[in-house]
């Protein structure tokens, strides 16, 4: 019993963690610069069918694809804030939610065009398949993997936040932008760069995500609704929070259907609304 | 509303008359809720295409229902400043009961409309406590879950809503026991529109009203609406569950004119399309809801039939034009128009 | 004024339709957009693989095939969709149908015209109850279900786990193995019912784990929910302890077989339809079906059952010597018999639904590829779930 009951905490700690791998972008572009992208999940799609294009045309291992498609989609990204969402940084939450609805549409539109509708497959290298065997627990060695990642992503990020010059330059330019502009800090590059990193690490969250999740032309639009929620509950812009809610979120979700399948669906939705009763802007989030 | 007489100006005798400037329009002094040239000849045309088109009844049927259901979002989007991403609850909250009463015996189609409308408002109730608190960017996310919510309880309710296979063998009767539901769509085109038409006619008057205005006060500044005194909570309160009214009217006409529900009724991608539909047509403006839904609908029907692929393609380019360049929709454009052309005179 | 209207009017008239063309025409009503986007699409090609083999006239009119599509699950476009067909094109017969509600929004529509209405692919048993002009030539989820229970306790496997997808036609095939499973001897340990939109099938699969069954049944939506359920399975090593995965065959889709690759290998499902059937019909078929669609990659069961429904609906155009009258299709289409690629298949003059062999089949890797190998039988099911 004890031994399930540990099987069940960890693969709803794995799940917590991919919610949290496709959803942590969202969290930094919505906190730090109050943009509602509903199309993160196409940069994530876009990460993954890149994922898929290096590993089956060029032949690149799985983890060698990862930076490399971190660096496409943060480029991407950022050519896309200069051209298009720089102008809707003034605009109200809903022509936000509405532009970046329309961006999916048409990034579901070429994904179908030049990929085709179906799934496509992906292989993963050997070493991350199958279980290991640790303390009388079988865990998948793939969600070992993802726990891992996730862990070295929020180290990595705590410490570009709180250690390094560029990270006080962003929570500064998100505090008061005009007194950031005032002491010289060039806003508009930290503003390039913070949307660079987020779709970046959507476009991770999507190829790491493919062999649990999927990939076909429709994956912004099946899960805009886990990202949204991960976000919603852990307050826009806190790395914590996103943490906080992807996990609590994976837990009760994969506990809720091993112990309670037949509420399974509600579960999600179920908590959410709890949660977000009680905390309105998220576990962390900043009161507008 | 009392049109006031243009007091004269301090410095003037009282008695003397005071030549109205000729600029000054006489239309400024008539109550905001008159009737236009344009609005009435908008109203011809849908009649007027019963006659002129009755190969197409159907799809201006659906049509019409999409433009109620468009009405309704926009009593809360367009004047009420609560954005909602599952709207679609409330329409199929409608169009379920209509179909359960149509499908257990309860033909007649009127009482139908009715308690599916009523079904709607009373399950917006709670719905409200949840929505009208929010702000932004939480609330848009909990009309999301509701939304998801209602579909989940739909399908898993399968033994009485027919789940993913829908609900059929709905037996609607005759319209005033006269009227039957034909294959053409004759009945149901000219249900639909004298519905819509009436719905119309009351939001119409609603958002010209007090309780209208003060609306438009509380999308732009709520806190400054509560320091006038203005119950702002429960405003929002009614004008939500009048909306979700609404929509679960609409629902009720797609399902008896219809003779089925199919879960989609319920489905994010229904509530997605309205949210579409009311932009572009222009939100806060009431004909904004009914232009957009016409012209999505008339869209879908000529373009996806050329390819698929490419209608999905340049309805996300549409809405990114529009949102970049032309807020305000279809409407919005128009006005836009009509103010530069009244300029350049 | 009068003279604008009048001349609006015969405007109008000389572009509506002109009556009674020479043409056949069919209405095919399924999803080419959208999620489903492959069911139609794989109609068509079955439709145009019949035409590329037979030629495109029948009694001396031509086949026009009106595409209509659903974009998805949205009955009411469905039924405006048919209803449109009916009125404005006067089409002779309705085909397609991807999904049951479509198929039942549009009952009324062939009841009240008086159209035949081919099912080529609506799975639902209660489809064909809803219209008397309803004939299907796809098959009934049951039936696919029930020789498998059947197949499984012959063969040693009594204790079985259910695992579907919480919607209709998930439930209908767990009720239909529950059924036919303990009718023949065997036990159902444990079922679940997982949300239609899942991502993660860990904590099932655990519970799977538990119960220590000899095989699992599966009905999940093809495509990635069938993909991700075979991986978690094969990763959490329950195959490796003997437990066996036995499915219907709509998991291992010829269409996408290749995609799930290596994790299917193995599987057992029961179906009406493989590609890799042997057959001199089926040969033929594949044959026109890659001359006529080239590049649309394998057909499969949808494709098939297009063919059989133009087929048939040649065969009543010649019969009737090219007058289509609804009743009278019916009649004959009631007592059509004849052998399909999938092989001999029969329409049961009281339910109108097709009587077919079932095969149970194991996934097995032939070169480069993946097809389901026939190797069991059932001849002549009809559908139990009536």
């Amino acid at each position: 019993m004890l031994g399930s009951c540990l099987g069940v905490l960890f693969d709803g700690v794995a799940y917590g963690s991919l919610l949290f791998l496709i959803s942590v972008g969202l969290s930094v572009t919505m906190g730090l610069m109050n943009f509602v992208n509903l199309a993160h999940g196409a940069f994530a799609m876009l990460g993954g069918y890149l994922c898929v294009a290096l590993m089956s045309r060029v032949g690149m291992p799985f983890l060698w694809t990862l930076p490399v498609v971190f660096l496409a989609v943060a480029v991407i990204g950022a050519a896309l804030e200069r051209t298009l969402y720089r102008r809707l940084y003034k605009a109200n939450h809903l022509d936000q939610v509405l532009f970046s609805i329309g961006l999916t549409f048409m990034a579901v539109a070429a994904a179908t065009y030049v990929w085709g509708p179906n799934q496509q497959p992906v292989r993963l290298p050997d070493f991350l398949r199958g279980q290991m065997h640790v303390g009388g627990v079988d865990l998948g060695v793939y969600r070992l993997f993802l726990v891992g990642l996730v862990i070295l992503i929020t180290l990595s990020l705590h410490l570009l936040m709180t250690k390094t010059r560029f990270g006080a330059h962003i929570r500064a330019s998100v505090d008061n932008q005009a007194a950031a502009a005032g002491l010289g800090i060039h806003v508009d590059k930290v503003f390039v760069l913070t949307f660079a990193l987020g779709t970046g690490l959507a476009g991770v969250g999507g190829a790491v995500g493919i062999d649990v999740l999927g990939l076909d032309p429709t994956f912004p639009i099946k899960y805009m609704v886990y990202f949204l929620l991960v976000v919603a509950i852990g307050g826009a812009g806190s790395i914590k929070g996103s943490v906080l809610a992807a996990l609590v979120l994976g837990i009760f979700d994969v506990a809720g259907k091993y112990y309670v399948p037949e509420i399974g669906a509600f579960i999600i939705y179920g908590l959410m609304l709890v949660l977000l009763v009680f905390f309105p802007s998220g576990l962390y989030g900043k009161k507008a | 509303m009392m049109a006031r007489p243009i007091s004269a100006p301090a410095g003037q005798p009282a008695g003397k008359a005071v030549a109205a400037p000729s600029s000054l329009p006489e239309r400024s002094l008539l109550p905001a809720d008159r009737w236009s040239v344009r609005e009435v000849a908008f109203w011809i045309i849908p009649p007027l295409c019963y006659f002129a088109f009755p190969g197409y009844l159907m799809l201006g049927s659906q049509i019409l229902i999409a433009g109620l259901f468009a009405l309704s979002l926009d009593l809360i989007m367009g004047y009420a400043g609560i954005v909602s991403l599952g709207h679609a609850a409330f329409f199929g909250t409608g169009a379920y009961t209509a179909g359960l009463l149509a499908s257990h015996g309860w033909s007649e189609p009127l009482s139908g409309l009715l308690l599916g409308s009523a079904a709607a408002a009373v399950v917006s109730l709670p719905v409200s406590l949840l929505v009208v608190r929010g702000q932004d960017l939480g609330r848009l996310i909990v009309t999301l879950g509701i939304g998801m919510l209602f579909f989940e309880a739909a399908n898993k309710a399968a033994m009485i809503t027919g789940g993913v296979d829908g609900l059929s063998g709905m037996e609607v009767g005759r319209l005033f026991g006269l009227f039957a539901f034909d294959l053409v769509g004759r009945t149901a085109y000219l249900y639909s529109f004298s519905v819509l038409f009436l719905l119309f006619l009351a939001c119409r008057r609603l958002v010209h009203s007090p309780f209208g205005l003060s609306l438009r006060g509380i999308k732009e500044s709520g806190k400054r609406m509560a320091s006038l005194g203005v119950p702002v909570q429960r405003r929002l309160t009614t004008i939500f569950i009048i909306s979700a009214a609404l929509a679960g009217a609409a629902g009720a006409l797609l399902a008896q004119t219809t003779q089925f529900v199919g879960l989609d009724s319920l489905s994010f991608s229904r509530s997605a399309e309205l949210l579409i539909m009311l932009v572009l047509g222009g939100t806060g403006r009431l004909y904004g809801a009914l232009i957009g839904a016409t012209l999505f609908l008339l869209a879908q029907d000529v373009l996806a039939s050329l390819d698929p692929v490419y209608w999905q393609f340049w309805l996300g380019l549409m809405l990114v034009v529009v949102v970049l360049y032309a807020r305000g929709g279809v409407l919005g454009g128009f006005e836009l128009l009509a103010l530069r052309l009244r300029r350049g005179r | 004024m009068k003279r604008i209207l009048i001349g609006l009017a015969v405007l109008l008239a000389s572009v509506l339709p002109a009556k009674a063309d020479t043409a056949l025409k069919i209405g095919l009503v399924a999803p080419f957009s959208g999620p489903f986007a492959d069911y139609g699409k794989q109609m068509d090609a079955g439709i145009k693989a019949y035409l590329h083999q037979h030629g495109d006239s029948v009694a001396g009119r031509k086949i026009e095939v009106i595409i209509k599509d659903t974009t998805g699950p949205s009955p009411e476009i469905a039924k405006r969709l048919a209803q449109e067909l009916v009125v404005r094109d006067q089409v002779d017969f309705l085909a397609g149908f991807g999904l049951t509600p479509e198929a039942l929004a549009v009952a009324d529509v062939a009841t009240q015209a008086k159209k035949p209405m081919i099912v080529m692919n609506a799975a639902s048993s209660v489809v064909t109850t809803k219209s008397p002009y309803i004939v299907r030539f796809s098959m009934a989820l049951p039936q696919v279900v029930a020789p498998l229970a059947g197949w499984a306790a012959k063969n040693g496997i009594k204790k079985v786990f259910t695992l579907v997808s919480d919607y209709a036609p998930g439930i209908d095939s767990e009720t239909a193995f529950k059924k036919a499973l303990t009718e023949a001897g065997g036990e159902v340990v444990d079922q679940v019912r997982v949300p239609l939109r899942n991502p993660e099938f860990a904590p099932y699969i655990q519970r799977i784990k538990d119960s220590q069954p000899q095989a699992v049944f599966v009905f999940v939506p093809a495509g990635e929910q069938g993909i991700a359920f075979m991986k978690g399975f094969q990763e959490r090593g329950l195959a490796a302890v003997g437990i066996k995965v036995i499915a219907t065959g709509d998991i291992t889709d010829d269409h996408v077989l290749d995609v799930m690759g290596e994790v299917a290998a193995g599987m057992i499902t029961s179906f009406h339809y493989s590609a890799a059937h042997d057959s001199a019909e089926n040969k033929a078929f594949l044959k026109a079906y890659d001359e006529a669609n080239g590049g649309q990659g394998r057909a499969n069961f949808m494709a098939v059952a297009a063919y059989d429904g133009i087929g048939a609906i040649c065969q009543v155009a010649e019969k009737l010597h090219g007058q289509i009258d609804g009743d009278k299709a019916i009649e004959i289409l009631r007592t059509m018999k004849f052998v399909s690629p999938r092989g001999p298949i029969a329409i049961d003059p009281d339910t109108r639904d097709i009587i077919q062999t079932v095969y149970i089949r194991r996934v097995e890797k032939i070169g480069d590829h993946y097809f389901n190998i026939e190797f069991d039988q059932f001849a002549n099911i009809k559908d139990p779930g009536k």
